[in-house]
């Protein structure tokens, strides 16, 4: 959270809330029901995202199908510890993907460090390297918990202003 | 074929090489100098009836407090299914232990390992770097005197709470929202006198 | 560590060094292979790890004995009722105590369902990973109702932290014991197997000609090289060792069984090739259903939690303890030097050497056999890096 200040103005960072037009309402319906997760299994939470994508949980049906290339998917979903030595693999990875760019940190550790505060190589929550839009808590998270976070995540696309591709943050002022 | 029984037919073969037995506590071990532990792993493997064939573990151990860091070395057998624990001695200062590898290949990782969180080098190794950690990593954290750099790469080691920084977003919210307020509004007075309020500046 | 993505190497030009990974789906978790190749044939793969170590082993320093365990799971959390199994039993022979047989028996079942859990999960992965989908569908669909009882049992999907030290955290809930029984009827069929679920995803995938001939004599690994390199497990077995921990060094409850112990015979090519390290799971996950009907049909009463310390404090000393995980076996080496927190806590797993034997098959191999290598292997990335 805290590296925010210091990123480039262009990455991103939290959506407003502002009032949406009758286009950009079928724009983003267009684009919440069409959202494709980059598949970025680190740890633990991995097999969770995998179980999400399964038969029981099922995200594809809210539109949500797994990329393995970061040129295709619209949000990442850092899924598990985030070691020193994966962290700058991963900010390379959200560099390569495309405007407008989501992602969701699942479960205690990319959220905080989790288990591994005491750890010597574990980076203490993925928004030290990339900014996070929804945090879903739990060391795993259950695929429920993972679906309600792209559910919230959904919400977010819906109430964004297509002609605002670069998205205001509010300490931007 | 016991711990024991492997023991003694070590102690017959390579002497003053091999140190005694640990009193059977747990696990009983014996302590090899470290010059001799090519050569004594060489016949454990081959020797007929002990063929301790699986490096089943290799790993370290460090004791400040003695200043060495023991190389732990677990074997087994496959075929006669009995195993023996050695131990080598390495200067803290400077650990140093001949490698293994040329009888196990299983020791080429473990000794990469050891190397990457111990500092142990093995001499003849072929290829001892860092395997874990990344390569500019300073320092080898198994040891117990490690002290963590904080961080790496500029990435911080310190995750502060998330309030303290909501607060600070919130100030920077609010400051923001009043600098593009209009001044602030006389406080609101009763309804009544509310019409006498612009008469008084005049009078 | 080389930067670059990919660059020609060599005098001639043609060679290209790729880098495999570490964000890549069929790598099992972060690993990353710099490969040298020529076309499609590789000269050279190195796995590079470490992009997950999580500094386990120190942490298991600083925690006290029981504060360890849920670590435990973090190590291995494909199959983590072995990961906790081999960290108490190593615990349990440095107090020189034992579990009482209710836990042992518990132990014994919710390990094997768990095993029957993380090999679906391999073979499902395998087959997605060389290019077929559907198997990874139906091996999660049966992972779920199997996570759904050992949540029962235990509250947890995935991270169990079910075993403690001397024992079990909590008894079996009344009713687990039949809902078992029926999933395993479904599972292998029971005394119709014709109709299971196992014997399904044979015909499907297993017998499945285009499968066994895209693994059979692919990566084969032969019997000495195997041993070499300190390869255990469903590997190993792969290549021809009858060797298993839960038989030939009994621990818990396994003494009291009767089970097979697969192993490859080459039955698409020669012995050790991918395609056996495969078939060997499979007809693992059959043996587990046994020993998973007869843990519970002679499941003893009493209690599931010898006495143990409240301050768990073992006299100076070490031992090693080793359980047959999914992914073979894995050894805890736990020094304890008299105080209440372990003085070196190290877990010996299968995957960090799996991960060895690959620089050495790699030259002269295709770059899509790497995958099935990879996936043959089973290496789950916390495993190899902890």
């Amino acid at each position: 959270m805290a590296s925010r200040d210091s990123m480039d103005q262009n990455l991103g960072g939290d959506v407003i809330l502002s009032h949406t037009s009758q286009l950009d309402k079928l724009i983003n319906l267009a684009r919440t029901n069409s959202l494709h997760y980059m598949l970025f299994g680190l740890a633990c939470c991995g097999i969770e995202l995998m179980q999400t994508g399964g038969p029981r949980a099922d995200v594809d049906r809210f539109g949500a199908i797994p990329r393995a290339s970061p040129r295709q998917s619209d949000f990442m979903i850092v899924a598990g510890t985030l070691t020193y030595k994966m962290a700058e693999r991963c900010k390379l990875l959200y560099q390569q993907m495309s405007e407008p760019k989501y992602v969701i940190s699942m479960g205690s550790c990319a959220n905080c460090g989790g288990l591994f505060q005491l750890a010597y190589s574990v980076c203490k929550g993925v928004d030290k390297m990339i900014p996070v839009d929804v945090y879903v808590p739990g060391c795993p998270p259950r695929p429920e918990a993972l679906t309600e976070g792209f559910l919230r995540l959904q919400d977010l696309v819906m109430r964004e202003r297509w002609k605002d591709k670069r998205r205001r943050r509010p300490d931007a002022a | 074929m016991t711990p024991t029984e492997i023991h003694e037919k070590l102690k017959a073969r390579f002497g003053e090489a091999v140190g005694p037995l640990s009193e059977p506590k747990i696990d009983p071990f014996a302590v090899v100098k470290g010059e001799a532990v090519v050569e004594v792993a060489r016949f454990l493997r081959d020797e007929p009836g002990l063929e301790l064939d699986f490096c089943e573990d290799l790993t370290a151990v460090d004791w400040p407090k003695r200043g060495v860091i023991e190389v732990v070395y677990h074997l087994f057998s496959y075929r006669h299914r009995h195993g023996v624990v050695l131990k080598v001695e390495a200067d803290r200062a400077a650990p140093k232990v001949p490698s293994v590898e040329g009888v196990w290949k299983a020791a080429n990782w473990m000794e990469r390992e050891v190397y990457d969180l111990f500092g142990v080098e093995f001499p003849g190794h072929p290829d001892l770097r860092r395997v874990l950690l990344p390569d500019d990593w300073e320092g080898h954290p198994l040891r117990k005197d490690y002290v963590e750099a904080g961080g790496w790469h500029g990435i911080g080691n310190v995750r502060e709470s998330p309030l303290v920084e909501l607060r600070r977003l919130d100030e920077v919210a609010m400051a923001a929202a009043a600098k593009n307020r209009p001044p602030p509004p006389p406080p609101p007075a009763p309804a009544a006198p509310a019409p006498a309020a612009p008469a008084a500046p005049k009078a | 560590m080389e930067k670059l993505i990919l660059r020609r190497v060599g005098s001639g030009g043609d060679e290209m060094l790729l880098n495999f990974g570490p964000q890549h789906p069929s790598t099992h978790g972060v690993i990353n292979f710099l490969v040298e190749t020529d076309g499609e044939v590789m000269k050279k793969a190195v796995p590079d790890v470490g992009y997950l170590h999580r500094s386990i082993e120190k942490i298991g320093e600083g925690t006290g004995y029981p504060g360890f365990m849920p670590y435990t799971d973090r190590i291995d959390y494909v199959a983590a009722m072995f990961a906790n199994e081999g960290y108490a039993l190593a615990v349990e022979k440095l107090l020189k105590l034992e579990a009482p047989p209710r836990a042992q028996y518990l132990r014994a079942a919710s390990g094997e369902l768990c095993r029957i859990a993380s090999h679906l999960v391999s073979v499902g992965t395998m087959a997605t990973d060389i290019g077929a989908t559907t198997p990874l569908v139906h091996a999660l669909r049966e992972r779920e109702r199997i996570n759904d009882l050992i949540e029962e049992l235990c509250g947890a999907r995935l991270t169990y932290n079910y075993h403690r030290i001397g024992g079990v955290a909590f008894d079996a809930p009344t009713g687990w014991r039949e809902k078992v029984l029926a999933y395993l009827d479904h599972f292998d069929g029971g005394d119709t197997p014709a109709r299971s679920f196992i014997t399904e995803f044979d015909r499907l995938i297993t017998y499945n000609e285009i499968y066994m001939k895209r693994l059979g004599s692919v990566a084969v690994i032969p019997r000495e090289k195997a041993i070499g390199y300190g390869l255990v497990g469903p590997n190993l077995r792969g290549s021809g060792v009858d060797w298993d921990v839960r038989r030939d060094v009994p621990y818990g409850a396994y003494r009291d069984f009767k089970y097979d112990v697969p192993v490859g015979k080459g039955m698409a090519g020669t012995v050790g090739d991918a395609f056996d390290r495969y078939y060997v799971r499979i007809l693992e996950m059959r043996e587990s259903a046994r020993i998973v009907r007869q843990a519970l049909e002679k499941l003893p009463e009493g209690e599931y939690m010898a006495k143990v310390p409240r301050r768990i404090k073992p006299e100076a000393g070490e031992a090693l303890a080793r359980v047959e995980s999914a992914r073979g076996e894995m050894a805890y080496y736990v020094v304890s030097d008299g105080t209440d927190k372990a003085y070196r806590v190290r877990a010996r797993t299968g995957s960090f050497l799996a991960m060895g034997i690959i620089e050495d098959l790699s030259p002269g191999m295709m770059i899509a056999d790497l995958v099935a290598l990879v996936a043959s292997l089973d290496v789950v990335a916390p495993e190899i890096d902890r």
